[in-house]
Protein backbone atom coordinates (compact mmCIF):
# COMPACT_ATOMS: atom_id res chain seq x y z
CA UNK A 1 0.00 0.00 0.00
CA UNK A 2 1.61 3.11 -1.13
CA UNK A 3 2.07 6.25 1.83
CA UNK A 4 -0.79 8.36 0.04
CA UNK A 5 -3.23 5.50 0.94
CA UNK A 6 -2.34 5.27 4.28
CA UNK A 7 -1.96 8.45 4.58
CA UNK A 8 -5.52 8.49 3.27
CA UNK A 9 -7.17 5.98 5.53
CA UNK A 10 -5.19 7.44 8.54
CA UNK A 11 -6.95 10.66 7.87
CA UNK A 12 -10.26 8.52 7.87
CA UNK A 13 -9.65 6.98 11.23
CA UNK A 14 -9.00 9.97 13.42
CA UNK A 15 -12.15 11.46 11.77
CA UNK A 16 -13.90 9.74 14.23
CA UNK A 17 -11.84 10.80 16.86
CA UNK A 18 -11.00 14.75 15.98
CA UNK A 19 -13.70 17.48 17.61
CA UNK A 20 -12.90 19.82 15.10
CA UNK A 21 -12.98 17.58 11.69
CA UNK A 22 -11.75 21.02 9.69
CA UNK A 23 -8.07 20.41 11.41
CA UNK A 24 -8.26 17.18 9.37
CA UNK A 25 -8.81 19.25 6.20
CA UNK A 26 -5.10 20.70 6.42
CA UNK A 27 -3.54 17.89 8.08
CA UNK A 28 0.02 16.39 6.86
CA UNK A 29 2.50 13.55 7.97
CA UNK A 30 3.86 16.37 10.48
CA UNK A 31 0.54 16.79 12.23
CA UNK A 32 0.83 15.96 15.51
CA UNK A 33 -2.23 13.71 16.43
CA UNK A 34 -2.72 15.08 20.73
CA UNK A 35 -1.50 18.56 19.84
CA UNK A 36 -2.61 19.51 16.98
CA UNK A 37 -5.82 17.67 16.22
CA UNK A 38 -6.64 17.68 20.26
CA UNK A 39 -7.48 14.22 20.15
CA UNK A 40 -7.90 13.18 23.84
CA UNK A 41 -5.35 11.17 24.27
CA UNK A 42 -7.01 7.86 25.89
CA UNK A 43 -8.42 7.72 22.38
CA UNK A 44 -5.14 6.97 20.85
CA UNK A 45 -5.56 3.01 22.35
CA UNK A 46 -9.01 3.24 20.29
CA UNK A 47 -6.91 4.66 16.85
CA UNK A 48 -4.42 1.95 17.07
CA UNK A 49 -7.69 -0.73 17.34
CA UNK A 50 -9.18 0.90 14.56
CA UNK A 51 -5.65 1.03 12.68
CA UNK A 52 -5.20 -2.90 13.36
CA UNK A 53 -8.34 -3.66 11.93
CA UNK A 54 -7.56 -1.66 8.90
CA UNK A 55 -4.59 -2.28 7.78
CA UNK A 56 -4.80 -6.58 9.30
CA UNK A 57 -1.73 -6.18 11.00
CA UNK A 58 -1.06 -5.77 15.07
CA UNK A 59 0.82 -3.23 16.68
CA UNK A 60 2.66 -3.72 20.04
CA UNK A 61 2.12 -1.35 22.94
CA UNK A 62 6.14 -0.36 22.65
CA UNK A 63 5.42 0.61 19.43
CA UNK A 64 2.14 2.72 19.81
CA UNK A 65 3.80 4.15 22.99
CA UNK A 66 5.57 5.72 19.90
CA UNK A 67 3.53 7.12 17.45
CA UNK A 68 2.91 10.98 18.24
CA UNK A 69 2.48 12.26 14.33
CA UNK A 70 0.54 11.16 11.52
CA UNK A 71 3.39 10.54 10.14
CA UNK A 72 4.98 8.04 12.49
CA UNK A 73 2.30 5.90 12.58
CA UNK A 74 2.41 6.01 8.75
CA UNK A 75 5.90 4.41 9.03
CA UNK A 76 4.87 2.02 11.33
CA UNK A 77 2.32 1.03 9.03
CA UNK A 78 4.47 1.14 6.45
CA UNK A 79 7.07 -1.23 7.98
CA UNK A 80 4.24 -3.46 9.43
CA UNK A 81 2.77 -4.39 5.72
CA UNK A 82 5.87 -5.03 3.99
CA UNK B 1 -28.43 31.05 59.43
CA UNK B 2 -28.79 28.82 56.68
CA UNK B 3 -29.12 29.70 52.94
CA UNK B 4 -32.49 29.58 50.91
CA UNK B 5 -32.79 27.35 48.41
CA UNK B 6 -34.56 27.51 45.38
CA UNK B 7 -35.02 26.14 41.25
CA UNK B 8 -34.53 28.61 38.96
CA UNK B 9 -33.84 26.04 36.04
CA UNK B 10 -34.99 22.31 35.16
CA UNK B 11 -34.32 19.67 32.32
CA UNK B 12 -36.47 16.51 32.00
CA UNK B 13 -36.16 13.59 29.32
CA UNK B 14 -39.12 11.05 30.60
CA UNK B 15 -41.11 8.35 28.88
CA UNK B 16 -43.75 10.70 28.15
CA UNK B 17 -42.08 14.13 27.40
CA UNK B 18 -38.80 15.53 26.32
CA UNK B 19 -38.67 19.56 27.64
CA UNK B 20 -40.67 21.34 29.96
CA UNK B 21 -43.28 22.21 27.90
CA UNK B 22 -44.13 18.67 26.64
CA UNK B 23 -43.90 17.12 29.46
CA UNK B 24 -46.25 19.61 31.28
CA UNK B 25 -48.63 19.13 28.35
CA UNK B 26 -47.97 15.55 28.78
CA UNK B 27 -49.16 15.95 32.74
CA UNK B 28 -51.79 18.03 32.02
CA UNK B 29 -53.43 15.76 29.20
CA UNK B 30 -52.81 12.76 32.14
CA UNK B 31 -50.92 11.10 29.04
CA UNK B 32 -49.10 7.69 28.99
CA UNK B 33 -45.35 7.33 28.31
CA UNK B 34 -45.77 3.35 28.68
CA UNK B 35 -45.13 1.23 25.69
CA UNK B 36 -44.54 -2.21 24.22
CA UNK B 37 -41.37 -3.16 23.60
CA UNK B 38 -40.68 -5.99 21.04
CA UNK B 39 -37.32 -6.98 22.21
CA UNK B 40 -38.77 -7.81 25.93
CA UNK B 41 -41.19 -10.60 24.28
CA UNK B 42 -38.51 -11.47 22.70
CA UNK B 43 -36.09 -12.42 25.10
CA UNK B 44 -38.60 -14.19 27.32
CA UNK B 45 -40.15 -11.67 29.40
CA UNK B 46 -42.90 -12.04 31.54
CA UNK B 47 -43.33 -7.80 31.77
CA UNK B 48 -43.05 -6.98 27.62
CA UNK B 49 -43.79 -3.19 28.68
CA UNK B 50 -42.22 -0.03 29.70
CA UNK B 51 -41.33 3.90 29.40
CA UNK B 52 -38.80 4.93 27.30
CA UNK B 53 -38.55 8.57 26.23
CA UNK B 54 -39.53 8.52 22.80
CA UNK B 55 -37.05 9.22 19.46
CA UNK B 56 -34.13 10.52 21.76
CA UNK B 57 -31.28 8.77 20.04
CA UNK B 58 -32.39 11.94 17.49
CA UNK B 59 -32.69 14.13 20.65
CA UNK B 60 -28.95 12.97 21.32
CA UNK B 61 -27.56 13.46 18.20
CA UNK B 62 -28.60 16.99 17.88
CA UNK B 63 -26.98 17.80 20.63
CA UNK B 64 -23.31 16.33 21.02
CA UNK B 65 -20.89 16.17 18.73
CA UNK B 66 -19.61 12.94 16.85
CA UNK B 67 -16.58 12.65 19.30
CA UNK B 68 -19.20 13.18 22.49
CA UNK B 69 -21.64 10.70 21.07
CA UNK B 70 -19.48 8.05 21.25
CA UNK B 71 -18.77 7.77 25.01
CA UNK B 72 -22.64 8.82 26.18
CA UNK B 73 -24.75 5.72 26.43
CA UNK B 74 -28.37 5.64 27.60
CA UNK B 75 -27.86 6.82 30.99
CA UNK B 76 -25.57 9.33 30.27
CA UNK B 77 -27.52 10.55 27.70
CA UNK B 78 -30.55 11.29 29.40
CA UNK B 79 -28.60 13.18 32.50
CA UNK B 80 -26.33 14.75 29.94
CA UNK B 81 -29.21 16.19 27.64
CA UNK B 82 -31.52 17.05 30.90
CA UNK B 83 -28.21 19.01 32.57
CA UNK B 84 -27.80 21.19 29.07
CA UNK B 85 -31.82 22.30 28.94
CA UNK B 86 -31.77 22.84 32.92
CA UNK B 87 -28.44 24.80 32.18
CA UNK B 88 -29.76 27.32 30.12
CA UNK B 89 -33.41 27.29 30.98
CA UNK B 90 -31.58 28.65 33.85
CA UNK B 91 -30.55 31.32 31.87
CA UNK B 92 -26.80 30.16 31.37
CA UNK B 93 -24.86 29.41 28.20
CA UNK B 94 -23.06 26.04 27.59
CA UNK B 95 -19.49 26.89 27.64
CA UNK B 96 -17.27 25.94 24.26
CA UNK B 97 -14.83 22.83 25.37
CA UNK B 98 -12.20 25.40 24.12
CA UNK B 99 -12.82 27.55 27.03
CA UNK B 100 -10.68 27.32 29.68
CA UNK B 101 -13.00 28.73 32.82
CA UNK B 102 -14.55 27.02 35.16
CA UNK B 103 -17.43 27.69 37.53
CA UNK B 104 -15.82 26.92 40.59
CA UNK B 105 -19.46 27.64 42.47
CA UNK B 106 -21.16 24.87 40.82
CA UNK B 107 -21.54 21.61 41.44
CA UNK B 108 -23.19 18.33 40.32
CA UNK B 109 -25.02 15.38 42.45
CA UNK B 110 -26.99 13.42 39.63
CA UNK B 111 -26.85 9.68 40.27
CA UNK B 112 -28.75 6.09 38.96
CA UNK B 113 -30.10 3.17 40.51
CA UNK B 114 -28.47 1.02 38.14
CA UNK B 115 -26.55 2.77 35.82
CA UNK B 116 -24.21 1.88 32.61
CA UNK B 117 -26.07 -1.77 32.68
CA UNK B 118 -25.98 -1.80 28.30
CA UNK B 119 -22.82 -0.66 28.54
CA UNK B 120 -21.62 -3.88 30.58
CA UNK B 121 -24.00 -6.28 29.47
CA UNK B 122 -23.25 -5.59 25.28
CA UNK B 123 -19.85 -4.96 25.11
CA UNK B 124 -17.94 -5.48 28.64
CA UNK B 125 -19.23 -9.03 29.14
CA UNK B 126 -19.00 -10.31 25.69
CA UNK B 127 -15.64 -9.14 25.07
CA UNK B 128 -14.04 -10.36 28.46
CA UNK B 129 -15.40 -13.32 28.00
CA UNK B 130 -13.99 -14.21 24.48
CA UNK B 131 -10.40 -13.07 26.06
CA UNK B 132 -11.05 -9.66 23.61
CA UNK B 133 -9.73 -7.26 26.74
CA UNK B 134 -6.71 -5.38 24.53
CA UNK B 135 -9.41 -4.62 22.00
CA UNK B 136 -12.37 -3.18 24.28
CA UNK B 137 -10.92 0.48 23.59
CA UNK B 138 -10.93 3.33 26.21
CA UNK B 139 -14.54 4.03 26.34
CA UNK B 140 -15.61 1.75 28.38
CA UNK B 141 -14.59 2.48 32.23
CA UNK B 142 -16.28 6.51 31.92
CA UNK B 143 -19.92 5.00 30.87
CA UNK B 144 -19.84 2.31 33.78
CA UNK B 145 -18.28 4.02 36.63
CA UNK B 146 -20.77 4.71 39.04
CA UNK B 147 -19.91 8.98 38.82
CA UNK B 148 -19.97 8.45 34.66
CA UNK B 149 -23.23 10.98 35.09
CA UNK B 150 -21.96 13.73 37.08
CA UNK B 151 -18.34 13.46 35.53
CA UNK B 152 -20.16 13.87 31.86
CA UNK B 153 -22.12 16.69 33.15
CA UNK B 154 -19.00 18.43 34.70
CA UNK B 155 -17.67 18.03 31.65
CA UNK B 156 -19.86 20.06 29.48
CA UNK B 157 -20.83 22.69 31.82
CA UNK B 158 -17.26 23.18 33.05
CA UNK B 159 -18.21 23.04 35.95
CA UNK B 160 -15.95 22.94 39.64
CA UNK B 161 -17.73 22.28 42.80
CA UNK B 162 -18.05 19.01 44.19
CA UNK B 163 -19.11 16.62 41.46
CA UNK B 164 -20.67 13.17 42.45
CA UNK B 165 -23.35 10.45 42.04
CA UNK B 166 -25.06 8.97 44.14
CA UNK B 167 -27.03 5.62 44.93
CA UNK B 168 -30.07 4.56 47.06
CA UNK B 169 -32.07 2.61 44.47
CA UNK B 170 -35.38 4.00 44.03
CA UNK B 171 -34.78 7.26 46.51
CA UNK B 172 -31.93 8.14 44.49
CA UNK B 173 -33.28 11.16 42.44
CA UNK B 174 -34.82 12.90 45.55
CA UNK B 175 -31.86 11.83 47.72
CA UNK B 176 -29.55 14.23 45.13
CA UNK B 177 -32.11 16.88 45.38
CA UNK B 178 -31.87 17.05 49.31
CA UNK B 179 -28.01 16.55 49.47
CA UNK B 180 -27.99 19.27 46.93
CA UNK B 181 -30.10 21.65 49.16
CA UNK B 182 -27.75 21.10 51.76
CA UNK B 183 -24.44 21.64 50.21
CA UNK B 184 -26.33 25.10 49.25
CA UNK B 185 -27.76 25.72 52.34
CA UNK B 186 -24.00 25.37 54.36
CA UNK B 187 -22.96 27.86 51.81
CA UNK B 188 -20.26 25.48 50.34
CA UNK B 189 -21.70 25.98 46.73
CA UNK B 190 -23.92 28.90 44.76
CA UNK B 191 -25.65 26.02 42.45
CA UNK B 192 -26.03 22.55 42.40
CA UNK B 193 -27.18 20.51 39.60
CA UNK B 194 -29.51 17.55 41.00
CA UNK B 195 -30.86 14.91 39.79
CA UNK B 196 -30.88 11.50 38.61
CA UNK B 197 -30.74 9.28 35.46
CA UNK B 198 -31.32 5.53 34.54
CA UNK B 199 -30.83 3.65 30.78
CA UNK B 200 -33.48 1.74 29.10
CA UNK B 201 -32.23 -1.47 29.30
CA UNK B 202 -33.73 -5.50 29.75
CA UNK B 203 -30.42 -6.29 31.48
CA UNK B 204 -31.60 -3.52 34.10
CA UNK B 205 -35.10 -4.86 34.33
CA UNK B 206 -34.59 -8.55 34.23
CA UNK B 207 -33.93 -8.41 37.93
CA UNK B 208 -36.99 -6.80 38.37
CA UNK B 209 -38.92 -9.20 36.41
CA UNK B 210 -37.65 -12.35 38.03
CA UNK B 211 -38.40 -11.20 41.10
CA UNK B 212 -42.05 -10.83 39.63
CA UNK B 213 -42.34 -7.16 40.80
CA UNK B 214 -43.19 -5.88 37.55
CA UNK B 215 -46.78 -5.71 35.72
CA UNK B 216 -47.46 -8.80 33.39
CA UNK B 217 -50.90 -8.53 33.10
CA UNK B 218 -50.96 -5.86 30.75
CA UNK B 219 -48.84 -6.22 27.84
CA UNK B 220 -52.00 -5.82 25.72
CA UNK B 221 -53.02 -2.54 26.83
CA UNK B 222 -49.41 -1.11 27.96
CA UNK B 223 -51.37 2.72 28.71
CA UNK B 224 -53.54 1.16 31.15
CA UNK B 225 -50.59 -0.73 33.07
CA UNK B 226 -49.20 1.28 35.43
CA UNK B 227 -51.89 1.44 38.37
CA UNK B 228 -51.18 3.51 41.51
CA UNK B 229 -53.68 3.03 43.90
CA UNK B 230 -55.60 0.49 42.00
CA UNK B 231 -57.39 -1.85 43.31
CA UNK B 232 -55.82 -4.22 40.10
CA UNK B 233 -52.74 -3.00 40.20
CA UNK B 234 -49.65 -5.96 39.53
CA UNK B 235 -46.86 -4.69 39.73
CA UNK B 236 -44.73 -1.58 38.74
CA UNK B 237 -43.71 -0.95 34.98
CA UNK B 238 -40.23 -0.40 34.60
CA UNK B 239 -39.08 3.34 33.63
CA UNK B 240 -35.83 5.02 32.28
CA UNK B 241 -34.89 8.63 31.58
CA UNK B 242 -33.09 11.21 33.37
CA UNK B 243 -34.14 15.00 34.83
CA UNK B 244 -32.07 17.86 36.38
CA UNK B 245 -32.61 20.35 38.38
CA UNK B 246 -30.73 23.81 38.98
CA UNK B 247 -30.84 24.47 43.06
CA UNK B 248 -29.75 27.79 43.72
CA UNK B 249 -28.78 30.06 46.68
CA UNK B 250 -31.80 32.66 46.82
CA UNK B 251 -29.58 35.47 46.85
CA UNK B 252 -27.48 34.77 43.85
CA UNK B 253 -30.78 33.80 42.38
CA UNK B 254 -32.14 37.47 43.21
CA UNK B 255 -28.71 38.79 42.29
CA UNK B 256 -28.90 37.63 38.51
CA UNK B 257 -32.75 38.10 38.09
CA UNK B 258 -33.31 34.60 37.78
CA UNK B 259 -36.58 33.36 37.19
CA UNK B 260 -37.44 31.16 40.09
CA UNK B 261 -39.99 27.46 40.01
CA UNK B 262 -40.30 27.00 43.32
CA UNK B 263 -38.45 27.20 47.07
CA UNK B 264 -37.45 23.34 47.93
CA UNK B 265 -38.02 24.41 51.62
CA UNK B 266 -36.53 21.06 53.37
CA UNK B 267 -36.06 17.28 53.26
CA UNK B 268 -35.04 13.91 54.75
CA UNK B 269 -33.22 10.81 54.53
CA UNK B 270 -33.41 7.76 56.04
CA UNK B 271 -33.75 4.40 56.76
CA UNK B 272 -35.71 1.77 58.68
CA UNK B 273 -32.90 -0.74 59.26
CA UNK B 274 -34.88 -3.47 57.90
CA UNK B 275 -36.53 -4.14 61.26
CA UNK B 276 -40.38 -3.73 62.62
CA UNK B 277 -41.22 -5.27 58.98
CA UNK B 278 -38.95 -3.74 56.63
CA UNK B 279 -36.39 -5.73 54.67
CA UNK B 280 -33.87 -5.18 51.85
CA UNK B 281 -37.16 -4.55 50.12
CA UNK B 282 -39.65 -3.62 51.95
CA UNK B 283 -40.63 -0.11 53.78
CA UNK B 284 -40.57 -0.22 57.46
CA UNK B 285 -43.62 1.95 57.65
CA UNK B 286 -42.31 3.52 61.35
CA UNK B 287 -38.92 4.91 58.97
CA UNK B 288 -41.19 6.22 56.33
CA UNK B 289 -43.25 8.33 58.85
CA UNK B 290 -40.37 10.03 60.47
CA UNK B 291 -38.84 10.47 57.73
CA UNK B 292 -42.14 12.49 56.67
CA UNK B 293 -42.08 13.98 60.19
CA UNK B 294 -38.17 15.21 59.77
CA UNK B 295 -39.01 16.85 56.26
CA UNK B 296 -41.76 18.94 57.39
CA UNK B 297 -39.29 19.71 61.26
CA UNK B 298 -36.86 20.46 58.68
CA UNK B 299 -38.95 22.92 56.53
CA UNK B 300 -40.41 24.64 59.22
CA UNK B 301 -44.27 24.02 58.35
CA UNK B 302 -46.98 21.82 60.06
CA UNK B 303 -48.76 19.26 58.31
CA UNK B 304 -51.70 21.36 57.49
CA UNK B 305 -50.17 23.48 55.03
CA UNK B 306 -49.29 20.23 52.88
CA UNK B 307 -52.18 20.92 50.11
CA UNK B 308 -50.84 17.88 48.03
CA UNK B 309 -48.59 14.93 47.75
CA UNK B 310 -46.95 13.68 45.03
CA UNK B 311 -45.97 9.92 46.48
CA UNK B 312 -43.76 7.09 45.89
CA UNK B 313 -46.77 5.59 44.93
CA UNK B 314 -45.53 2.45 41.90
CA UNK B 315 -48.21 0.23 41.75
CA UNK B 316 -47.55 -2.54 43.83
CA UNK B 317 -48.86 -3.91 46.68
CA UNK B 318 -47.06 -1.37 49.11
CA UNK B 319 -49.42 1.57 48.02
CA UNK B 320 -52.35 1.42 50.51
CA UNK B 321 -49.92 1.69 53.31
CA UNK B 322 -47.99 4.55 51.76
CA UNK B 323 -51.12 6.19 51.85
CA UNK B 324 -52.01 5.23 55.44
CA UNK B 325 -48.12 5.99 56.75
CA UNK B 326 -48.89 9.31 54.72
CA UNK B 327 -52.28 9.70 56.83
CA UNK B 328 -50.31 8.70 60.18
CA UNK B 329 -47.67 10.88 59.95
CA UNK B 330 -49.01 13.86 59.12
CA UNK B 331 -52.07 13.26 61.40
CA UNK B 332 -54.80 13.86 58.51
CA UNK B 333 -57.63 11.26 58.40
CA UNK B 334 -59.24 10.82 54.99
CA UNK B 335 -61.97 13.82 55.13
CA UNK B 336 -58.79 16.17 56.10
CA UNK B 337 -56.48 14.40 53.33
CA UNK B 338 -54.34 16.34 51.04
CA UNK B 339 -55.12 15.74 47.26
CA UNK B 340 -52.10 12.58 46.40
CA UNK B 341 -51.29 11.72 43.29
CA UNK B 342 -48.56 9.38 41.12
CA UNK B 343 -46.54 10.61 38.86
CA UNK B 344 -45.59 6.97 38.10
CA UNK B 345 -49.15 6.34 36.68
CA UNK B 346 -48.38 8.30 33.48
CA UNK B 347 -44.37 7.51 33.19
CA UNK B 348 -43.64 3.86 35.15
CA UNK B 349 -41.30 3.81 37.32
CA UNK B 350 -37.93 5.09 36.27
CA UNK B 351 -35.83 3.99 39.08
CA UNK B 352 -32.88 6.07 40.31
CA UNK B 353 -34.39 8.80 37.59
CA UNK B 354 -37.68 8.61 39.11
CA UNK B 355 -37.02 10.95 42.12
CA UNK B 356 -35.99 13.48 39.99
CA UNK B 357 -38.20 13.61 36.55
CA UNK B 358 -41.43 13.56 39.60
CA UNK B 359 -39.71 16.39 41.11
CA UNK B 360 -39.39 18.49 38.02
CA UNK B 361 -43.65 17.64 37.98
CA UNK B 362 -43.90 19.51 41.04
CA UNK B 363 -41.68 22.45 40.61
CA UNK B 364 -43.87 22.71 37.21
CA UNK B 365 -47.26 21.87 39.61
CA UNK B 366 -46.42 24.66 41.56
CA UNK B 367 -45.38 27.15 39.27
CA UNK B 368 -48.34 26.96 36.78
CA UNK B 369 -51.02 26.08 39.33
CA UNK B 370 -52.67 22.44 38.46
CA UNK B 371 -52.53 18.59 39.90
CA UNK B 372 -51.85 16.52 37.18
CA UNK B 373 -54.14 13.35 36.96
CA UNK B 374 -53.48 9.95 38.83
CA UNK B 375 -54.15 7.52 36.04
CA UNK B 376 -55.44 4.18 35.76
CA UNK B 377 -57.36 4.20 39.36
CA UNK B 378 -60.87 4.18 38.80
CA UNK B 379 -61.32 1.30 40.21
CA UNK B 380 -59.55 2.80 43.86
CA UNK B 381 -58.23 -0.02 46.14
CA UNK B 382 -60.73 -1.22 48.99
CA UNK B 383 -58.14 -0.32 51.78
CA UNK B 384 -57.81 3.64 50.44
CA UNK B 385 -61.51 3.70 49.49
CA UNK B 386 -61.85 6.65 52.50
CA UNK B 387 -59.05 7.98 50.32
CA UNK B 388 -60.95 8.37 47.07
CA UNK B 389 -61.99 11.92 46.87
CA UNK B 390 -58.31 13.31 47.40
CA UNK B 391 -57.04 11.28 44.13
CA UNK B 392 -57.30 13.45 41.08
CA UNK B 393 -58.26 11.47 38.67
CA UNK B 394 -58.32 14.34 35.69
CA UNK B 395 -56.07 17.39 35.73
CA UNK B 396 -57.12 20.05 38.74
CA UNK B 397 -56.48 23.64 37.74
CA UNK B 398 -55.35 25.10 41.85
CA UNK B 399 -53.78 28.78 41.75
CA UNK B 400 -54.17 28.40 45.02
CA UNK B 401 -51.58 25.28 45.54
CA UNK B 402 -48.66 26.25 47.71
CA UNK B 403 -46.83 23.39 49.48
CA UNK B 404 -46.43 19.56 48.24
CA UNK B 405 -44.45 17.08 49.71
CA UNK B 406 -42.92 14.81 47.13
CA UNK B 407 -41.11 11.05 48.59
CA UNK B 408 -39.87 8.14 47.49
CA UNK B 409 -38.94 4.53 49.11
CA UNK B 410 -36.25 2.50 47.39
CA UNK B 411 -34.87 -0.84 48.41
CA UNK B 412 -32.84 -0.57 51.34
CA UNK B 413 -35.09 0.39 52.97
CA UNK B 414 -34.26 4.25 52.51
CA UNK B 415 -36.86 6.90 52.57
CA UNK B 416 -36.33 10.14 50.95
CA UNK B 417 -38.91 13.31 51.83
CA UNK B 418 -38.84 16.66 50.06
CA UNK B 419 -41.07 19.57 50.70
CA UNK B 420 -41.67 22.48 48.22
CA UNK B 421 -43.53 25.35 48.15
CA UNK B 422 -44.90 27.67 45.78
CA UNK B 423 -42.03 30.91 44.97
CA UNK B 424 -44.20 33.99 45.58
CA UNK B 425 -41.41 36.63 46.18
Amino acid sequence: MDEQKIFQEMVNILRTYTKDVSLLDKATKETHILNDLKVNSARLVDVIIKCEDVFEITIEDDEADKIGTIGDAIALIQKKLN
Amino acid sequence: MKKRVVITGMGVAAPNGHGLRDYEEALRQGRSGIRFIPELKDLNFACQIGGIPQGFDSVRKSYFDHEKLLSINDNIGYASVSAVDAWTDAGFQVPDSEDDRVDWDTGVIVGSGIGGMDTIAKTVVPMVNEGKVRRMGSRIVEQVMNSGTSARVAGLLALGNQVTSNSSACSTGNEAVIDGMQRIRMGLAKRMLAGGSEGASPYIWSGFDSMRVICRKFNDDPEKASRPMSATACGFVPGSGGAILILEDLESARERGARIYAEVLGGALNCGGHRMGGSITAPNPEGVKRCIRMALADAGIEPGEIDAINGHLTATFADPMEVHNWSEALGRGPEHFPYIHSTKSLVGHCLGAAGAIECVAVALQLYKGFLHPSVNCEDIHPDIADFADRIPQTCVEYPGLRTIAKAGFGFGDVNSCIIFRKWEG
